[in-house]
């Protein structure tokens, strides 16, 4: 069963958020890189970039099929996760502990219309 | 033996100073591309490791090579959304005739009368089996086809001082080459998503419509192997928001002289030649993607065109003044054009709707007799091809054990027993797709043999299922480690440093 951690937002498109004070964590979860198979690239924005809930901003590539990466929250990005860049396989060892994105929230309330870890487990049952 | 002997790689088979010819001495003034060419145009270094081997070798390393490949004519090629269908032998003698093989596209159009008919001929056959105005026959294969359709689209909404229109809608179950293609041409991509049924949500739809569409893409039936039944409706509101309708011809196999695009309110539409007009495909290509639009976008279509003058009765080629440009040199892949003609002539019109018939009662067949064994996600008769969502759970394909049986691995274990894998994991709304398109050329015997083989794999599965895991045992090599072959792809050959 795909891990689910608790207290953590999750979307619809599989992205999880984690929040720490005024900044965001974004990654793909557990499921997301359980479904995909092993992950052979991830396309991802620059630092600074600003980025909106609900549009994309980068992709995942998997042996097995391409998806684009959903932000759940809008803001800026302070940070990138520079070491996907070689070594992708990270995300399918620990998706959790390998974000994608650091975002500066320009709106925490956008947090409101994510799922939390409860309703997560439920939708990928 | 000769496959062991001879199935290393040519440079490991090379022996300096070897080689299959000889010169006469040249009396002539040796040009050495030193003294020729600028230093930018010169190979840097690489030469020394060029093969060296006589010719008998290599003919030997080559034929054993050919025996090693997979084909139509070797076997059953089951590969959804790709009509893999057969390719008659005549359709090679026909565009193996020095008339045809002989061109060259620059020739003087009164010294190529007969091509240039034969271009005009198959254009207005594919629009009458379109439903369509006009084909353009240039485009190179699917995705370009796809590209030079968006760009008619495109040129249409220019031509009209409609700047406004942005983006393009595609269904979520489309082919991968529709958003890319809707990308490629400049175009937002918009997702509408399916009913559990498996068509397109028109609920869904109504609220992504707007002067910002500037079409929408559809394949029908869709890669679920399903007809989209409301395709007028669908149709009528893209086109009262101001869109056009594109048709994805990927799938038109099961239409084939049944019913047209033209007529369910498809403006733009390509067609694959390799695919429905049995033209070589998969490795052995080229492909070839005719598009077709209705009347009132004739004008769009990329150049050359061929026309016939009315005045001398001759063939000519020519390019419009509102065209959106070139998209291939000359006449596209020409030899694939006369493959294609030669099958729409050999099958007559009485025959292609049979052809489209056969092709949906095979799917049927194979599908009703896998069922049980297989988990058919989508209920009801589907056209061409059908989609199992990976083996019953009673089979030990359940998804929600970390340790099922994959679609990967029954699709490895087919090559044991001599079949092509089918599509997997496509379309992406299920998590084990598996794709299976039979066409209409396989024999009920073969059918047969296939539904075997897959009823035998589920038992496999259920009783020794490490004959899974560890498959293909019989294919000249075994799995492939996929993930190294795209994080570590080596396109030359470098000799092993021991």
């Amino acid at each position: 069963m795909a891990k689910v951690i608790d207290g953590l937002f999750y979307s619809e498109s599989h992205e999880y958020v984690k929040v720490e004070g005024e900044f965001a964590y974004v990654g793909i979860t557990d499921y997301a890189q359980e479904q995909l198979g092993n992950i052979v690239y991830v396309d991802m924005p620059s630092e600074g970039d600003e980025v909106t809930a609900g549009e994309e901003f980068g992709a995942v590539e998997s042996v097995k099929a391409a998806g684009d990466l959903v932000s759940p929250v809008s803001g800026e990005i302070v940070e990138v996760n520079e070491a996907l860049e070689d070594n992708s396989e990270l995300v399918n060892q620990d998706a959790f502990a390998n974000w994608i994105i650091k975002v500066k929230l320009s709106d925490p309330s956008e947090l409101d219309n994510l799922m939390d870890a409860e309703a997560y487990r439920k939708a990928i049952q | 033996m000769n496959q062991t002997l001879y199935s290393p790689l040519i440079f490991e088979l090379s022996h300096p100073g070897r080689k299959g010819y000889s010169l006469p001495e040249n009396k002539w003034k040796v040009a050495h591309a030193t003294e020729e060419l600028p230093e930018t145009l010169r190979r840097q270094g690489g030469l020394d490791t060029l093969p060296e081997a006589d010719e008998l070798t290599v003919a030997r390393h080559y034929t054993n090579m050919s025996g090693n490949n997979f084909g139509i004519d070797t076997g059953f090629y089951p590969l959804g959304s790709c009509t893999m269908k057969y390719n008659p032998k005549i359709n090679e003698e026909l565009a193996a005739l020095p008339g045809f093989t002989e061109l060259h596209p620059d020739a003087d159009d009164a010294d190529v009368q007969g091509a240039l008919e034969l271009y005009d001929t198959l254009q207005s056959a594919l629009a009458e089996i379109g439903g369509m105005s006009r084909f353009t026959l240039n485009p190179y294969a699917g995705a370009h086809g796809e590209l030079t359709g968006l760009m008619v689209i495109s040129s249409y909404h220019r031509h009209r001082g409609d700047a406004k229109r942005t983006k393009i809608i595609v269904p979520d179950s489309a082919h991968g080459t529709n958003p890319a293609s809707a990308a490629v041409c400049g175009f937002q991509v918009v997702q509408v998503s399916s009913t559990p049924e498996g068509t397109v949500d028109v609920e869904a739809l109504k609220p992504l419509l707007g002067d910002d569409i500037a079409g929408m893409m559809m394949t029908n039936p869709n890669t679920l192997g399903i007809f989209e039944t409301r395709i007028p409706e669908i149709a009528k509101l893209v086109h009262d928001c101001g869109g056009l309708m594109y048709y994805d011809g990927a799938n038109l196999n099961p239409m084939l002289g049944v019913c047209r695009p033209g007529d369910m309110g498809f403006d733009v539409m390509h067609i694959n030649l390799h695919k429905t007009f049995s033209t070589p495909h998969g490795g052995g290509g080229p492909g070839s993607g005719p598009v077709g639009v209705r009347s009132g976008l004739e004008a769009f279509l990329p150049g050359p065109v061929v026309e016939k003058d009315p005045a001398t009765g001759l063939y000519r080629r020519t390019s419009k003044p509102d065209s959106l440009g070139s998209v291939s040199s000359n006449l596209g892949n020409f030899g694939i054009l006369v493959r294609a003609l030669a099958w729409i002539l050999a099958m007559g019109r009485e025959n292609l709707p049979l052809a489209a018939k056969i092709s949906v009662l095979n799917a049927n067949y194979v599908k009703e007799n896998l069922r049980d064994y297989y988990a058919l996600p989508i209920e009801g008769i589907c056209k061409h091809e059908f989609v199992f969502d990976g083996m019953r759970a009673e089979y030990g394909g359940s998804h929600s054990d970390a340790s099922h049986i994959t679609t990967l691995e029954v699709a490895k274990r087919l090559l044991d027993y001599g079949f092509h894998a089918p599509t997997i994991y496509f379309p992406l709304l299920f998590h084990e797709s598996m794709m299976i398109e039979p066409t209409e050329s396989e024999s009920k015997e073969t059918l047969d043999k296939f539904i075997d083989v897959l009823k035998k794999i589920a038992l496999e599965a259920r009783e020794t299922p490490h004959l899974l895991r560890t498959a293909p045992q019989s294919t000249p090599v075994r799995r492939l480690d996929d993930v190294k072959a795209v994080k570590d792809a080596r396109f030359t050959y470098t000799p092993e440093v021991n």
